[in-house]
């Protein structure tokens, strides 16, 4: 086995079986899992209590107009607005929210509508109100035509559309696109490579800096270059975050699983769909709703994983390894964490970068700044992982690629060179450019 | 024939030079002494030698060709500044560095427990370095260091940190592989470790080689013909007779019949006349010459060498 190999595994075998390691990997998914399914049970329940809300109507038809619902009882009143103030004042009417003042020309004046609270008002109330208002005016407009049957009219002529998106690719053939989905795993897999790229390189730093600062480089050096140093560690690193992500993928496929034979109608539907390609009939069939059906099939498409887990992969090694040569460098520079953080500035300012440009990017995915910012190799990993599941052109992502790791390669030279010679230099924090300089010793 | 030449080795790095045409020659299996004040070039050497870094100019000969990287398999180093990987167990991090240096774990492995049965520490093996004493650590680096039997043992003090059995044990193991076979460079401010221990010495200061050779001769030959007698006698008699003969420097009685002389004897060939001159008027308890310590000579040569320089 070569030095580097000799290297790697110490540095795979040290963390993986460190503690930390075994808990947060065997703890993260369940921790996510855990969080997403509070959220959707907070989403599902309503934890906001019922806001008692009385209502001085001045134009007579609108109180009478106002459904009370889960976030607010509306009490219509005949006391004036100044006169509530004053009963609360003296104690009465403890669990009051607000008075909400209707005035009389409220037909002719959308303005004129008043909430006066007695705690921090919420938009959430606010746009309530506003549309329950807005449906008793207009309702007592309608009632000004005098149409005859009006509530039957207006509930045969209720529509909900929803569009069923396919996407046409090269050969003329039309798939069921999700647009939904695309958005939601564009955003989890930016995300995830963010937080990849970040924790690992962070790791690759501290490693250089733990070497250098308990000496033991100065051991290591006589016996290997310190690029094969390098490199074993960025490797080394590499295959514990593989390792990682392949035990989380391997259990989250197992709950997968779990959760479709727990839910048999979610596993007959599909294959039997995909079996004759009329997915809506089966849908309409199930009972489900279509756009579920179609994420289902998007999902379950095989060129449609492979393009995007595949890329998925491909582009956290080449932003990982590309990301984890500077922070070897700022590592190997510093004496300790503290001082890294000023120079860590270059390498995380792209990052963020590439964050915002992501949130936008999931709005218009073939936008030219999409394209710009999924080619440029520090913002590429997290823009272009984000465009993927929209569906991107093979030559793009080829394109991408080739630059990433052109620019790995090229960075790692810099890299090593900027090592090299940190590694032998202790006290003074050094400045960006004194770093920069140091690339161009001889050795 | 030298295991290690150095031809007018340079070596500076941005603003400051750590090495000026030093040329030396290290004769194999020879405990060679690299001598010089704090920041003088001595650690740049060794890294040169490691290949941790190369000169500017010059060149260094290994065992008869150019030194090659494949050649650090054959060096053994002991940086001054120790460190081992903290949270790492003793036998597996013995390992790490021996299979780095081009062992197999098996070979390296029989010979590690050799090393701790010798040093009577088996039970450490699976101890996390960072349980263990700085003297206990220092040992197990000095392990670590020969675990691959080099044929050049670089150590820059070998003896820090080690209380003086510990010390002791460790100069018992230098002397030891030396007598197998190895060549070892010792790099020290300790210079009483230095007489003990080296053949040869050279003293850098201030990036230069201003002193180098054998210690004896360089101790005899810094010696200026300085001797001492002891005697049952006068000592003020005594310096009366040798006036003539040689240059009495000091002459002293302990008031109970014995007397001290300091002399200065030039060329050395009159020491036989002086012997006899004093035999004849009393008894000779000793007569040596004086030969400066090493400590003496490392002073006086980095003053006279500090003083050229301005």
């Amino acid at each position: 086995m070569g030095k580097i190999g000799i290297i790697i595994q110490r540095e795979f075998n040290e963390r993986v079986r460190k503690k930390s390691f075994i808990l947060t990997t065997i703890l993260t998914p369940i921790l996510f899992l855990g969080i997403m399914a509070a959220v959707f049970y907070l989403a599902g329940t309503n934890l906001s209590q019922t806001k008692e809300i009385m209502v001085v109507d001045r134009s007579g038809f609108v109180a009478a107009g106002l459904p009370s619902d889960k976030s607010a009882v509306l009490v219509p009143t005949e006391l004036s607005a100044e006169e509530i103030r004053a009963a609360k004042t003296a104690g009465e009417y403890p669990n009051l929210y607000g008075i909400l003042v209707i005035g009389e020309d409220i037909l002719s004046d959308p303005h004129a509508a008043s909430l006066y609270t007695f705690e921090p008002s919420t938009f959430d109330i606010e746009s309530s109100l506003a549309m329950k208002i807005s449906d008793a005016v207009e309702a007592e407009k309608l009632k000004a035509y005098d149409i005859e049957d009006l509530p039957e009219i207006l509930a045969a002529v209720k529509t909900n559309v929803t569009v069923s998106a396919f996407r046409v690719d090269e050969s003329g053939k039309e798939k069921q696109s999700s647009s939904g989905l695309a958005m939601g795993l564009a955003y989890i897999f930016g995300f995830l490579i963010y937080m990849f790229v970040f924790l690992y390189g962070m790791m690759v730093m501290q490693g250089v800096i733990e070497e250098k600062s308990s000496k033991v480089l100065e051991i290591i050096v006589s016996s290997v270059k310190p690029f094969e140093l390098m490199m074993g560690k960025i490797l080394g690193i590499a295959a514990v975050a593989l390792t990682q992500f392949v035990i989380w993928v391997v259990f989250l496929f197992a709950v997968g699983t779990a959760v479709l034979h727990l839910f048999p109608g979610l596993t007959g539907a599909v294959p039997e769909a995909l079996a004759d390609g009329n997915m809506a009939d089966i849908a309409a069939m199930q009972g489900m709703d279509p756009a579920m059906l179609s994420a289902i099939e998007t999902v379950t498409d095989s060129s449609f994983l492979l393009t995007t887990i595949g890329g998925f992969l491909i582009f956290f090694i080449g932003g990982y390894l590309l990301y984890a040569a500077m922070f070897a460098a700022v590592g190997s520079a510093v004496d300790n964490a503290a001082d890294a953080q000023q120079l860590q500035l270059p390498i995380t300012i792209p990052m963020m970068l590439a964050i915002v440009v992501m949130i936008s990017v999931m709005k218009d995915p073939n936008s030219s700044l999409a394209f710009w910012f999924s080619m440029i190799p520090f913002t590429s990993p997290v823009v272009m992982v984000a465009r993927l599941p929209y569906g991107v052109p093979a030559w793009e992502i080829a394109l991408s690629v080739a630059l990433l790791f052109a620019t790995f390669l090229a960075m790692v030279w810099l890299a090593g060179k900027i090592y090299r010679v940190g590694i032998f230099m202790h006290g003074k924090k050094p400045s960006l450019g004194e770093l920069l300089k140091w690339a161009k010793y001889k050795s | 024939m030298d295991l290690i030449i150095a031809e007018h080795v340079s070596k500076s790095y941005a603003g400051h030079t750590a090495l000026s045409d030093v040329s030396l020659s290290i004769p194999r299996g020879s405990i060679y002494g690299l001598l010089g004040p704090n920041g003088a070039g001595k650690t740049t050497f060794i890294r040169i030698i490691n290949h941790i870094t190369a000169p500017d100019s010059g060149r260094i000969i290994f065992d008869g060709h150019g030194l090659e990287p494949a050649d650090i398999a054959r060096i053994g180093y002991l940086p001054e500044e120790r460190g081992l990987y903290k949270k790492m167990k003793v036998g597996e991090q013995a390992l790490y560095f021996a299979r780095l240096k081009g062992m197999s774990r098996r070979e390296a492995t029989a010979r590690l427990k050799e090393w701790f049965v010798r040093f009577g520490i088996q039970d450490w093996w699976n101890k996390k370095v960072e349980e263990l004493s700085k003297g206990m650590a220092q040992k197990v680096q000095f392990i670590v260091t020969v675990l691959h039997c080099p044929e050049l043992l670089i150590l820059d003090e070998p003896f820090s940190g080690f209380d003086p059995v510990n010390a002791g044990l460790i100069r018992g193991e230098i002397l030891r592989l030396r007598d197998e076979g190895a060549t070892v460079i010792f790099s020290t401010h300790n210079m009483s470790s230095v007489e003990e221990i080296c053949d040869h010495i050279t003293l850098i200061d201030r990036s230069r080689n201003i002193l180098t050779g054998p210690v004896d001769e360089i101790r005899r030959s810094h010696g200026g013909d300085m001797y001492e007698v002891e005697i049952k006698g006068n000592a003020a008699d005594a310096a009366t007779s040798l006036a003539g003969v040689c240059t009495v420097l000091e002459s002293a009685d302990d008031g109970a019949g014995n007397g001290r002389l300091k002399l200065h004897i030039p060329g050395g060939d009159r020491v036989r006349e002086v012997v006899s001159t004093v035999n004849g008027m009393a008894i000779i308890r000793t007569f040596r010459e004086l030969i400066p310590s090493m400590n003496d000579i490392f002073i006086k040569a980095v003053s006279e060498s500090g003083a050229a320089n301005e």
